[in-house]
């Protein structure tokens, strides 16, 4: 086994997901097999060889430091599930 | 002439002569989608009142003259582009209600180039699949067979342009997403260059791999398509900025000369007999046309499935963090706290193989295991890479199969996900090392499903993969098949 029932409730609540009972062992059985095809990386010997990041070389991309119109309040609030006023409404965070 | 047996240039020409109106083209391309879309299912949303009201105003424009190379035609992108005032899902459940409050950069130049953006086309959710089935929207159908999927993710993008429902469309691939559902619908699909299109206003997946394609229904089409969607964007720092050649001009430069590489790591036992009598069937035709052929081998290729799922779902499950329930997307909360509505949001949110995906990610990514998946797949990713770059030395570009069998039963693979990623072996390798890719028909297994021929360039080699896909295509004429429906 590459990875338990225990391992999978911590890294779900890392990826803030809550899974049911059921789903648990589904998906326990799931990542043992995908991790356990995965661990074929571990024939090919990687030392010394830089990793790769994107494809393309490329560095950081600069631009000039201009003022531009912005997409303006309303459509930055279009799609909000809840507002109130001009923000963006949460559950309470501090108690 | 039915609607859906023209190209996009066949259609500039009748609009361009007069024999036809960007209205009625659209009227019949919604008639099209009314009529058969019950059966595909291709379509997540369809912009009837906004595609007719842009289709008067490109009447007005042909009628004013000197007008851009799509104006008045009707297109469809994936359901993955942000498109201004209309619902953008990705097919997911957690942006079932969101409107788009801009355009993806494609869908901008599309539009400046005139086109008539008439839907969204069904996908799998997030573009985590292979069958497009994972969509909130239900699976797509292949219209060659409707019990078959269309391929994935962008098998609505597909079976449109198979079904004639659209001429074309955009799609996007990020492990053979546009490639592989072109070649189970028998259509066109180009994976262009990492960093040729811009992904802004692409709602990412990887984004060290995402990249935007055409689908089409011939070469030329895709090619016209290419050109009005490629190109350096600033609002994209991993859009590369060098020139766009003309796609059109260079297409019927042949093959004579050309050397073109057989990895042998793509010509396995497992192949379906179908296939690969297509394939052999498809190198032969390159021969008489005059190209070399030749062997190579692409030695890494066993390790592209486990390294390319390890970075994907890392990148994946760092992407997918945003839909957290605050700015955009449902919300679900019982009153649970901060974190409690988080975990309800993206629980009810996401279907199963994103979560699965996620899950994986967050794994792969987590304290002390970071060094052992993640960077040891990038290390993994410098080698496959340099597999393409030493063959580039030695070839003009590869020729292989684009994925193991042909299209499989809808259900067939959904309980069995490592299966379903070992189908994705032989495009899987061009997302990692960056280079562009196409898929075109070459034949029809037993049971009538189309097999498609991959063809891989070398990165920004776009017009070379295209003008050797366009000789192949002149001297066939599988693409001129279309499915009954």
């Amino acid at each position: 086994m590459k990875i338990n029932q225990q391992d999978v409730e911590h890294v779900a609540r890392l990826a803030r997901l809550s899974l049911a009972p059921d789903d648990l062992g589904i998906m326990t059985g799931q990542m043992d097999a995908i991790l356990g095809y995965v661990d074929k990386l571990n024939e090919l010997d990687t030392s010394g060889i830089e990793p790769l990041a994107h494809a393309v070389p490329m560095s950081n991309a600069f631009r000039e430091d201009e003022v531009t119109e912005p997409i303006g309040i309303e459509r930055t609030l279009q799609n909000a599930p809840q507002r109130n006023d001009n923000y963006f409404k949460v559950p309470k965070i501090i108690e | 002439m039915k609607f859906h047996d023209l190209s996009i240039q066949e259609m500039r020409q009748k609009l361009l002569a007069g024999e036809t109106t960007s209205v009625e083209l659209t009227q019949q391309c919604l008639q099209r989608i009314e009529a058969t879309d019950d059966r595909l299912n291709a379509f997540i949303t369809v912009c009837e009142e906004e595609a007719l009201a842009a289709a008067a105003v490109a009447d007005q424009q042909l009628a004013s003259g000197n007008t851009p190379l799509l104006t008045g035609i009707p297109l469809a992108v994936k359901d993955i582009f942000n498109t201004l005032d209309v619902r953008t899902t990705c097919a997911s459940k957690i942006l079932d209600n969101y409107i788009s409050p801009y355009d993806a950069t494609a869908v901008a130049k599309l539009r400046e180039q005139g086109a008539v953006i008439v839907g969204k086309l069904n996908m799998d959710e997030f573009a985590m699949g292979s069958s497009s089935e994972n969509s909130a929207a239900g699976a797509v159908h292949n219209p060659w067979d409707l019990e078959r999927v269309p391929g994935g993710s962008s098998g609505g993008s597909a079976a449109a342009v198979a079904a004639g429902q659209v001429v074309a469309t955009l799609g996007t691939d990020t492990g053979g997403s546009v490639r592989q559902p072109a070649s189970h619908c028998g259509v066109v699909g180009l994976k262009p260059t990492y960093g040729r299109v811009s992904r802004y206003g692409v709602i990412a997946y990887a984004s060290s791999l995402d990249q935007v394609g055409p689908v089409a229904g011939n070469v030329a089409d895709c090619a016209l398509l290419l050109g009005a969607v490629a190109g350096y964007d600033p609002a994209d720092s991993t859009s590369v900025d060098c020139p766009v050649p003309d796609y059109l001009e260079t297409l019927d430069g042949g093959v004579v000369g050309k050397k073109i590489g057989l990895p042998k790591e793509y010509f396995i036992d497992g192949l379906d007999p179908d296939i690969k009598k297509a394939v052999d069937a498809a190198i032969e035709t390159y021969r008489q046309l005059g190209a070399e052929i030749v062997s190579v081998s692409l030695p890494h290729t066993d390790y592209s499935v486990a390294c390319y799922y390890l970075i994907a779902m890392a990148e994946a499950s760092s992407n997918l963090a945003r839909y957290d329930g605050v700015r955009f997307g449902n919300r679900e909360d019982d009153g649970d706290g901060l974190i409690g509505m988080y975990q309800q949001t993206r629980s009810a949110g996401f279907g199963d193989e994103v979560k699965r995906r996620i899950m994986l990610g967050t794994y792969a990514l987590s304290s002390g295991y970071y060094e052992a998946y993640y960077i040891k797949a990038q290390k993994v990713r410098t080698l496959i890479r340099q597999d393409f770059l030493n063959v580039f030395e030695q070839v003009d570009f590869l020729l292989t199969p684009i994925a193991p069998t042909p299209a499989f039963k809808i259900g067939e693979k959904v309980n069995d996900p490592l299966q379903m990623y070992l189908s994705d072996i032989f495009t899987i390798p061009t997302n990692l090392a960056g280079t562009c890719a196409m898929s075109l028909p070459c034949g029809f297994s037993g049971d009538d499903l189309p097999i498609g021929l991959q063809l891989i360039g070398k990165p920004f080699a776009e017009a070379e993969i295209l003008q050797a896909a366009y000789a192949f295509e002149q001297a066939t004429d599988w693409h001129q098949r279309v499915p009954e429906l």
